[in-house]
């Protein structure tokens, strides 16, 4: 059990606003660098993933407001339709809201499955609303979540040893 | 501490489905919006204004990758680039002067065309082979001859209007004399008032002279002259000059009647050679040839009215 202590410490690490906000600006950077091609098709959704992330994390920061504001940004950097990311990380940050309890008690691997379900959920909110407007649906769309739920493992490993507090070098 | 705190929704004011609930309809709400009226392109572009430069900044490595490698591009790359454009754009702009006459050509190809449409009787058509250096003579060779059944008095026109006038019929070639030779009377009539009269060339490239016309003729400058049709050579109804210049001198007896050619007499490379004049009835004296059955029905249908 010593390693779920450790784990709950995990979860339990500080975070601050700014370094929320910085995790999510990186994020959206991350996602505007020029994708194309069979890239674009397998490029993780950085912004979703960092967003559960918090929303699993810290509940009590991150929500659904937030992801719908970031969603909002998403869309006119995208140049899609105002309200369809933001409908999409509404969704997502609401699975990750009801699930954190359940979330944390997973180790890494079986989180991505949850992962990737909440994934699926959220990408599906996008395509149905893309299928709705503009009538048609890129089936390869559907590969990121794939590629989302692998980047879960490293993402989460990578944002947990940043929050971590770096060990005073003058402790004995 | 805050973070051991549960998720009490209640106690932090809207729960999370109700949350869900306000956003998406928010979220839908949006999109209803954006997909049928547009009526938010102005707040789009404000956000991107906002975003631009952070977009600018995450394509920057990218740019400066690329730039670099053309920056570092060795001096000897460049020679060849250079060679090889410059051979290029000498065969672009050979490539081009060709495109240009073609287009030239073309353009009067398709004046003829319609000229063809115009007329009722065939045409022929035929390029211009040699143009004859002597000065005191209007005269030049197109590429149709005997071959092509083209006889002698056949009218040669252009898209403007008459030209000249066959005059001699070799294997290949025909010699068209043109209406600006001294040698060639046009018959024309006067579109305005319908005056006959013939018109003479002058030996001139771009005059021709309406003689023997009365000091007191109806003639304007500007009239246009077209063929009258009466010669059975021209086919009707032609244009073949415009007036240019009218002299009224009591002294003379005919007034001085300067008209310019329609056609390019001096221009196209591409001639119509008139092939069938509706044949006319022989005049009466000449009764040798009159055994032609059609030739003497249409001479009674004319004489009829």
């Amino acid at each position: 059990m010593r390693n779920d202590l450790a784990r709950d410490r995990e979860f339990l690490l500080p975070a601050s606003t700014v370094f929320i906000v910085m995790s999510f600006f990186v994020a959206v950077v991350l996602e505007w660098l020029p994708w194309r091609g069979w890239m674009l098709a397998l490029r993780p959704d950085f912004v979703g993933l960092v967003l559960l992330y918090w929303c699993t994390h810290k509940p009590h920061r991150v929500g659904i407001g937030i992801a719908w504001v970031l969603g909002i940004f998403v869309d006119v950097s995208d140049a899609s339709l105002f309200g369809q990311h933001a409908l999409a990380y509404s969704v997502l940050a609401f699975g990750g809201l009801v699930l954190n309890r359940r979330v944390q008690m997973f180790n890494l691997r079986e989180q991505s499955v949850h992962v990737f379900a909440l994934l699926l959920a959220s990408y599906s909110v996008y395509a149905v609303v893309h299928w709705q407007v503009r009538g048609f649906v890129a089936w390869e769309y559907f590969f990121g979540v794939v590629t989302s739920a692998l980047m879960w493992i490293p993402l989460t490993h990578l944002l947990q040893a940043l929050r971590r507090p770096r060990r005073d070098p003058n402790e004995l | 501490m805050e973070d051991t705190r549960t998720l009490r929704f209640f106690n932090r004011g809207p729960s999370a489905v109700a949350r869900l609930v306000f956003f998406s309809v928010l979220s839908l709400a949006l999109l209803f919006v954006d997909a049928r009226y547009k009526y938010l392109e102005s707040t789009r572009q404000i956000i991107a204004v906002i975003i631009y430069p952070l977009q600018r900044l995450t394509a920057l490595p990218g740019e400066v990758w690329n730039g670099a490698g053309s920056y570092i591009t060795l001096q000897g790359h460049l020679v060849a680039d250079n060679e090889k454009l410059h051979l290029q754009h000498d065969a672009d702009a050979a490539l081009l002067n060709q495109m240009q006459t073609l287009q030239a050509e073309n353009a009067q190809l398709r004046e003829l065309l319609d000229v063809t449409q115009r007329a009722d009787y065939t045409m022929q058509m035929a390029q211009i082979a040699y143009v004859e250096r002597d000065i005191f003579k209007r005269k030049l060779f197109i590429d149709k001859g005997e071959q092509a059944k083209v006889q002698a008095g056949q009218a040669v026109v252009d898209n403007g209007g008459v030209v000249g006038q066959v005059t001699r019929v070799y294997p290949l070639l025909s010699e068209v004399t043109l209406v600006t030779d001294k040698d060639i009377a046009v018959p024309i009539q006067v579109v305005r008032n319908g005056i006959r009269a013939v018109v003479f060339g002058s030996g001139n490239i771009s005059e021709l002279e309406l003689r023997y016309q009365p000091v007191n003729a109806d003639i304007e400058v500007g009239d246009m002259l077209v063929t009258s049709g009466m010669d059975g050579t021209y086919p009707p109804a032609l244009p073949v000059a415009q007036v240019t210049k009218v002299e009224r001198d009591p002294a003379y007896p005919f007034a001085h009647i300067v008209c310019a050619p329609l056609a390019g007499v001096d221009r196209h490379r591409t001639l119509l050679i008139v092939s069938s004049v509706p044949p006319l009835p022989e005049r009466p004296v000449a009764e040798t040839e009159v055994d032609d059955a059609k030739r003497v029905k249409k001479l009674v249908k004319r004489s009829k009215p």
